[in-house]
């Protein structure tokens, strides 16, 4: 699929659940779900956390488990700074630098 | 002034806190979007065309991983599952608008105009020029939006790639998750997930990654349905 399309559909999506009650609920014809309205609160920690882990443990599809894995040390590092800070942009600061860090001067290759 | 204008600026004014934040994350999604190899009209006019925070920095971290396009489209569909219940609580207020206010507002409908809508709402009633509040938070956060969006590329595209600034995407979402984390259903289903992201990585169309996101759903959301059967929630 090419990436206009992604996006047109994926617009299409979001602009279709933005809508989806606005219309819906107008008509009196639906009620959100408790299971539904429940479960949407661990869509975020539940997405991002499968698009972070194989980012971090992962190298060409097997476990890379090691210290020379910089990016798993800059992730744990920004893990432990986003922790503390609550803050976006210090985390991604911080999971850089340590990424550089370890890049240039512990494992440079 | 008139009073639909009186309620645009007020709707303006509410969303400028909410701006400062916003426009440095649009920054950082134009120049993280065109490094993870989307063009500059592809990361331009997908702030406009799907408006949405997150499931534009997940788009540009899946297109980066060569993710297949229908497992794109699902995935942004799950991510932006919460603008239903906005859609939800805010229905009642502009049930008897004209369809074509309905469609704008809808399009406008994002976490960060949400916010200070609802609010307005709940303080003042559907007051008749109500949903002017709602489409001046909304077009100024849409406003910001693009301009951040094309500052960020026109920066972007001079950043080296020894920078590895692909790496700030997961970051960004290591930002974003961790605050969230916060009581043990929410650890459970981000560990959950990324368990089985990890085992279900070598699944054909990258289809580990639907897979490791609803189970991690489904173990949040039991774990929140035994605490409260048990009555400590």
């Amino acid at each position: 699929m090419n990436i206009w399309l992604v996006m047109l559909l994926g617009g299409l999506i979001t602009f279709g659940m933005r809508f989806s009650l606005i219309y819906l609920l107008a008509e009196g014809r639906f009620q959100v779900p408790d299971t539904l309205r429940k479960a949407l609160h661990y869509v975020p920690p539940a997405v991002l956390s499968a698009i972070i882990f194989p980012e971090l443990f992962l190298r060409e599809e097997a476990l890379y488990l090691s210290f020379e894995n910089t990016r798993l040390l800059a992730g744990l590092t920004a893990i432990v700074v986003a922790w503390f800070s609550k803050n976006t942009l210090v985390t991604i600061l911080a999971g850089m630098v340590a990424l550089f860090l370890l890049q240039f001067f512990l494992f440079p290759r | 002034m008139n009073e639909q204008i009186k309620n645009f600026w007020a709707g303006v004014q509410a969303e400028i806190p909410l701006l400062i934040g916003v426009f440095p994350f649009g920054m950082i999604y134009g120049a993280l979007a065109l490094n993870a190899g989307l063009s500059t009209a592809a990361s331009q006019l997908m702030s406009s065309v799907v408006f949405a925070g997150s499931a534009q920095f997940i788009t540009a971290q899946l297109v980066h991983e060569a993710t297949p396009g229908f497992v794109i489209v699902l995935t942004i569909a799950v991510v932006n599952l919460r603008h239903m219940l906005y859609s939800a609580s805010l229905a009642p207020y502009i049930a008897s608008l004209p369809a074509r206010w309905k469609v704008l507002l809808s399009y406008l409908l994002t976490d960060e105009a949400y916010a200070p809508t609802i609010l307005h709402y709940e303080k003042e009633g559907a007051t008749p020029y109500a949903h002017w509040f709602w489409l001046g938070a909304g077009f100024a956060l849409w406003f910001n939006w693009q301009i951040a969006t094309a500052l960020g590329i026109f920066l972007g595209a001079s950043i080296p790639d020894s920078w590895s600034l692909d790496f700030a995407l997961p970051l960004t979402f290591i930002a974003m998750v961790v605050p969230v984390l916060k009581n043990r259903a929410a650890i459970a289903a981000a560990l959950s997930a990324g368990l089985v992201a990890l085992i279900a990585s070598s699944l054909p169309y990258k289809l580990g990654l639907i897979l490791a996101a609803l189970v991690g759903i489904l173990i949040g959301t039991i774990l929140e349905d035994r605490k409260s059967s048990r009555g400590i929630s």
